[in-house]
């Protein structure tokens, strides 16, 4: 699985500036976290989905990516539904299952799934490079823009490697089973992928200090903010007024 | 299809381009028979380590057929049984070791050919000890220099007994000792070999027949061309020779017309 997606660039959502989406995602964000009622979570969902066909992510890298969080969500499902009090909804044995427990769950689901919907959406059609920028520009404090940065640049780096470390096992007919010298292969296997990542990252860092890095990302184009881009985010923040006004009535 | 029992490696009509990219391989052909020593010469990028990676099953193409000793290579299983008995060479050793000691890592290959861990051991010393680096044994893969890693990487090949040998540009970035230390091994040794190298020196001391490889495919027309390199240094206007041309011209590599001396001669 890539890190980045396959970017469409006649996607409509690409037209907009990398900025007003950076703000897009954040406003709808800080919605969605906070809906409740299932008018307004449904709404929210459906808005999402058209965002998502709006930025024509293929399927079935958007079920992937879909699935990991919903992993995490899974473990949720496996505490709340009887933990939290509330009226009986069923009985397992003598475990008792909450409406409100399971009303929770289900709200956290739905909200996580509009979330990463929606990010996916609004961001997958960006470069790294455009979105650093656009952190830039937007003030975000250098810190936070350098973290993000790297952790996208290392998890890239790291799958090359294990994959080339990988490729070197089975080109020596590494074949894996239950025994203590596959085990001790993995283990071989994880040490080296630590000790090659932290060396690159040394030679990464000498080689931006010898070129002037000072810990701030100055960019080269500041790129401009058109009329569609402010009516699209006038028209985004008052759909998300709209279903705020829904969810609280 | 004719099959040959002596052709260990057959590739027909195989293509292959990676994800959003080019073509790379483009309806290759390519035989290999037991016993051949074959150059592949070709620039950056042409597809040597692509052609490489699909006989060795790394990647798969998306279309032609390969036959490996005899067997229709299908899926990962039919790969894993050819690689028992072919040994590639990474092109960057860095690649290839992966073990804390170069004995361990000299010993993964005898080890998950079924072998105990003494012999597999043994496999390993036996395998450092004609390569001439005994006394590495011990030491740290991750702490070698970029040669040694080379000569561990062979070694860890080598160990394995292997019928035929893929080297993807075995002499990248080798200072001139290692490379001599690699060429006498290489030269040493009677398996089929594939190499891979835009070192025309280097591959006409260690192969007997010559491919170019460029627009996806092999040109096995083994042509051969008369030619001349045009070159100037002070005195040149004085008879004289050159010691690497005189290499050049020993038996391995006196099959085919090779450089001459420009100046004087």
């Amino acid at each position: 699985m890539g890190v980045e997606l396959p970017v469409s660039p006649r996607a409509p959502l690409s037209a907009l500036d990398v900025r007003i989406r950076l703000i897009c995602v954040i406003l709808f964000s800080l919605v969605a976290a906070t809906l409740q009622t299932p008018g307004a979570l449904g709404a929210a969902t459906a808005f999402s989905l058209a965002l998502v066909a709006a930025a024509r992510v293929p399927v079935k890298h958007l079920l992937q990516r879909l699935m990991v969080v919903n992993m995490f969500i899974a473990f949720l499902w496996f505490f709340l539904p009887w933990s939290m009090p509330g009226e009986e909804l069923f009985r397992l044995g003598p475990v008792q299952v909450s409406g409100a427990g399971v009303g929770y769950a289900l709200a956290i689901t739905v909200r996580s799934n509009i979330l990463v919907l929606a990010i996916i959406a609004f961001m997958s059609t960006a470069s790294i490079t455009s979105i650093t920028r656009a952190m830039g520009l937007l003030r975000v404090p250098d810190k936070i823009t350098y973290l993000f940065f790297f952790t996208y640049r290392y998890i890239g780096e790291i799958s090359s490697e294990r994959t080339r470390l990988v490729n070197a096992m089975r080109v020596r007919c590494f074949v894996p089973t239950t025994s203590l010298h596959t085990y001790r292969s993995y283990a071989c296997l994880v040490g080296m992928l630590l000790v090659k990542s932290f060396d690159r990252a040394r030679r990464v860092r000498m080689a931006m200090l010898l070129r002037g890095f000072d810990g701030r990302f100055p960019c080269l184009d500041a790129g401009r903010i058109s009329k569609l881009d402010l009516i699209s985010l006038g028209v985004l923040c008052l759909i998300l007024l709209g279903v705020l006004y829904a969810d609280r009535c | 299809m004719q099959t040959d029992a002596d052709e260990i490696i057959r590739l027909e009509k195989v293509t292959f381009a990676y994800q959003g990219g080019p073509v790379v391989l483009d309806r290759l052909d390519f035989s290999v028979k037991r016993g051949a020593r074959i150059g592949i010469v070709g620039p950056n990028g042409c597809g040597k380590t692509t052609l490489f990676h699909v006989i060795m099953g790394l990647i798969r193409p998306s279309s032609g057929s390969i036959r490996i000793f005899g067997r229709e290579m299908t899926d990962e299983r039919d790969f894993r049984l050819a690689r028992r008995k072919a040994g590639f060479l990474f092109q960057n050793s860095d690649d290839q070791l992966f073990c804390p000691t170069v004995l361990e890592d000299v010993a993964f290959g005898p080890l998950n050919l079924g072998g105990l861990p003494a012999e597999a051991a043994n496999a390993a010393r036996k395998a450092l000890a004609m390569l001439g680096i005994s006394d590495f044994e011990n030491r740290v893969c991750h702490r070698l220099s970029h040669g040694e890693k080379k000569l561990v990487a062979l070694a860890g090949v080598m160990a394995m007994e292997p019928e035929v040998l893929i080297l993807d540009e075995p002499t990248a970035g080798l200072d001139r000792g290692t490379r001599q230390r690699l060429l006498e091994i290489l030269r040493g040794l009677e398996h089929t070999c594939i190499v891979a190298s835009h070192e025309m020196d280097f591959l006409t001391q260690v192969t007997t027949t010559l491919y170019g490889m460029a627009d996806g495919k092999i040109d096995m027309s083994e042509e051969v061309t008369v030619h001349s390199h045009v070159h100037l240094h002070a005195g040149g206007g004085y008879r004289h020779t050159h010691a690497e041309l005189d290499d050049a011209l020993s038996p391995m590599a006196c099959s085919r017309p090779d450089s001459s001396s420009g100046g004087g001669e």
